[in-house]
């Protein structure tokens, strides 16, 4: 009962994590259609900055958290406008993948050059480091925090897109970018706010996750694979399908570490195998996002 | 995310006969850069057979990705399990080089026939996922079977019998090179041979229009299972062969990021152009021997930006610099405009 009860608290605050840095590479990627193998690092890069804002410069929690999603979105616009645009909806995926692989070694030189190779961490303020009593349960603090940021996350991004001018058209983007573009939808403004969005997102993510997934300069080649894994299962453009795909991989993992810690990831990617079997297009193909 | 890069060979203007003439070059070729590198770097050439075994199985994901238009990120699978078969026989039981490189080979072949028929039905990025999965659990079960493979540790004690009873191997790895470059040779003779053929012809028809495959009355899905078995017996004897050249087979030989090296690799060179696996292993594995010996992070670094540039300024690969350079020598074929429709 205890285990079980470890296995959905750590389990749903991990899918909390991969959602929240997976949900922006599923957008682009159903959007933009751009294997974009570079969102890890961006995460990283979140991380990172939070990390020097709040043990170099001291800033307390929240502002370490702002800075670290603001600096990240900055620095990555740019290369929204210089590299990605010139492979947006590219027929030719592999072009995509050895460009972001290229941005993403660039990274990882770039953050161990700057900050080194030794393992980074992000300082808990005194709030988050005990526990939150749940009537007889008690969870720990970080992992509460966590599950409410996402679900936080969630419902904005809903309301973002259920309910605004700007969801609108981003739902029109995803499902007939052409037709979308000729009724007038200013497409590249479009795709650099939600790139921004995503990247933020991700920045997010790469902070609030460092418990769970340590920063070092391989980050954004080691967890890739893992955000990638969601948008699959999800559905690439699914918002509601990259939350359920988180959820169900990061049960799944932390369920297979507890029971059986010697295996390694090995249930993770059997579930992924099974998953894509009975859904080969992911759990919210073909809905608007 | 069904269309994968296109065919280099539609976009270039060279004249048909010249490229003939080439393309039967281009094994003598790399035989002949082979030997001349042999005579040249004498002190590299524990580095120049890896080049040559790891040409070979670039060579074979470039049977999937240019040829069948599988984008794949688990051709290590194939290429550890060959390694890892290979080895453990080598150890246990019989050390004659050919018969390992059959052995793994087979190994190869087999489990690439076995997920193939598994995973082939999907596409784009599901079907570049569940190669990600098969890869990993492949690893998770050398990591398990530790009394075999040895784990983390790695497998080591493959002591290679001469090949053909002929050519002892020697401490500077001379044999070692030569016995590499000539199974590179015969593999890259080999593939030929299958692309030109008329199963080859067919796949190259599946990766264009898979539709009208069928409508003439093919079944798709069964060539690019069997081109994916082929291709996975080119893996598994590549990793056959560096089990024998080096004695030594690692976890990393079947993980997740030697695949990725492997699809950098070729997309570098070219796909769809048996020379451009060869050029891309030469030119990564160059530039990786060359900056790496300072620091992995610069390597990183300038490897990071010469793939940037190659996407930006040459999206064909280094293959199509030479069929610039060739169609700028043929004036009175069509030029067509190169890059931009890709």
């Amino acid at each position: 009962m205890e285990t079980l009860f470890g296995i959905a608290v750590d389990g749903v605050a991990y899918g909390m994590i991969l959602f929240i840095i997976s949900v922006g590479l599923s957008v682009t990627l159903g959007l933009m259609r751009v294997v974009n193998l570079a969102h890890g690092a961006f995460a990283m890069v979140g991380g990172y900055v939070a990390s020097y804002a709040a043990q170099g410069l001291g800033l307390p929690y929240p502002a370490a958290i702002a800075v670290a999603v603001v600096l990240t979105v900055v620095a990555t616009l740019p290369m929204e406008k210089l590299l990605y645009r010139r492979i947006y909806g590219s027929a030719n995926e592999l072009q995509q993948v050895l460009l972001t692989i290229g941005l993403t070694f660039v990274i990882v030189a770039g953050i161990n050059y700057i900050f080194g190779p030794t393992l980074k961490r992000v300082p808990l303020p005194d709030m988050l480091v005990g526990v939150v009593e749940l009537g007889p349960k008690a969870i720990p603090a970080h992992r509460a925090f966590v599950i409410a940021v996402g679900a936080a996350i969630l419902l904005g991004l809903w309301w973002l897109l259920e309910r605004t001018d700007f969801g609108i058209r981003l739902r029109a983007a995803v499902d007939d970018p052409a037709m979308a573009a000729a009724l007038g939808i200013r497409t590249e403004r479009l795709y650099a706010a939600t790139f921004a969005i995503g990247t933020g997102l991700a920045a997010l993510g790469g902070v609030l996750g460092a418990e769970l997934l340590p920063l070092e300069p391989y980050y954004a080649i080691r967890y890739i694979v893992l955000f990638l894994a969601v948008v699959a299962v999800g559905g690439a453009g699914s918002i509601f399908g990259s939350a359920a795909a988180a959820l169900a991989l990061g049960i799944v993992d932390t369920a297979g570490k507890y029971l059986i810690p010697n295996f390694g990831e090995f249930f993770f990617y059997a579930a992924l195998i099974l998953i894509l079997f009975r859904w080969p297009h992911g759990f919210f193909h073909g809905r608007a996002a | 995310m069904s269309a994968i890069a296109g065919d280099p060979r539609s976009a270039t203007g060279a004249h048909p006969m010249i490229r003939t003439v080439l393309d039967s070059l281009g094994v003598p070729l790399v035989a002949l850069a082979g030997l001349a590198a042999f005579w040249l770097f004498p002190d590299d050439l524990g580095l120049l057979t890896r080049i040559a075994a790891t040409a070979l199985y670039v060579l074979s994901l470039d049977l999937v990705l240019g040829y069948c238009g599988i984008a794949t990120l688990g051709q290590a699978a194939m290429f550890g399990t060959g390694a890892y078969v290979a080895g453990i026989v080598a150890v246990n039981w019989i050390n004659e080089p050919m018969l390992l490189l059959a052995v793994g080979g087979l190994a190869g072949g087999l489990v690439a026939l076995a997920t193939g028929a598994l995973i082939l039905h999907a596409r784009g990025l599901t079907l570049l996922m569940l190669t990600v999965a098969v890869v990993q659990i492949v690893q998770e079960v050398v990591n398990k079977a530790r009394d075999w493979t040895g784990g983390s540790d790695g497998l080591s004690g493959i002591d290679p019998a001469p090949v053909l009873g002929l050519f002892r191997f020697d401490l500077y790895g001379r044999t070692s090179y030569l016995f590499a470059l000539a199974v590179l040779v015969a593999g890259l003779l080999v593939a030929r041979r299958i692309v030109r053929s008329p199963f080859g012809l067919a796949c190259r028809g599946v990766r264009e229009d898979p539709l009208r495959i069928a409508a003439l009355g093919g079944s798709p899905r069964r060539y690019l299972v069997t081109m994916y078995a082929v291709a996975g017996i080119f893996a598994g004897v590549a990793g056959a062969l560096t089990a024998v050249s080096s004695g030594i087979v690692g976890l990393d030989s079947v993980s997740f990021s030697w695949s990725a090296e492997a699809l950098v690799m070729l997309v570098l060179g070219g796909t769809g152009r048996l020379f451009g696996a060869v050029i891309g292993t030469v030119a990564f594995m160059g530039i990786h021997h060359i900056l790496a010996a300072t620091d992995p992070f610069h390597w990183m670094l300038f490897i990071g930006l010469f793939l940037m540039a190659v996407v930006l300024f040459l999206p064909g690969g280094i293959v199509s610099v030479f069929d610039g350079l060739i169609a700028r020598l043929t004036p009175s074929s069509p030029r067509r405009s190169d890059g931009a429709t890709r």
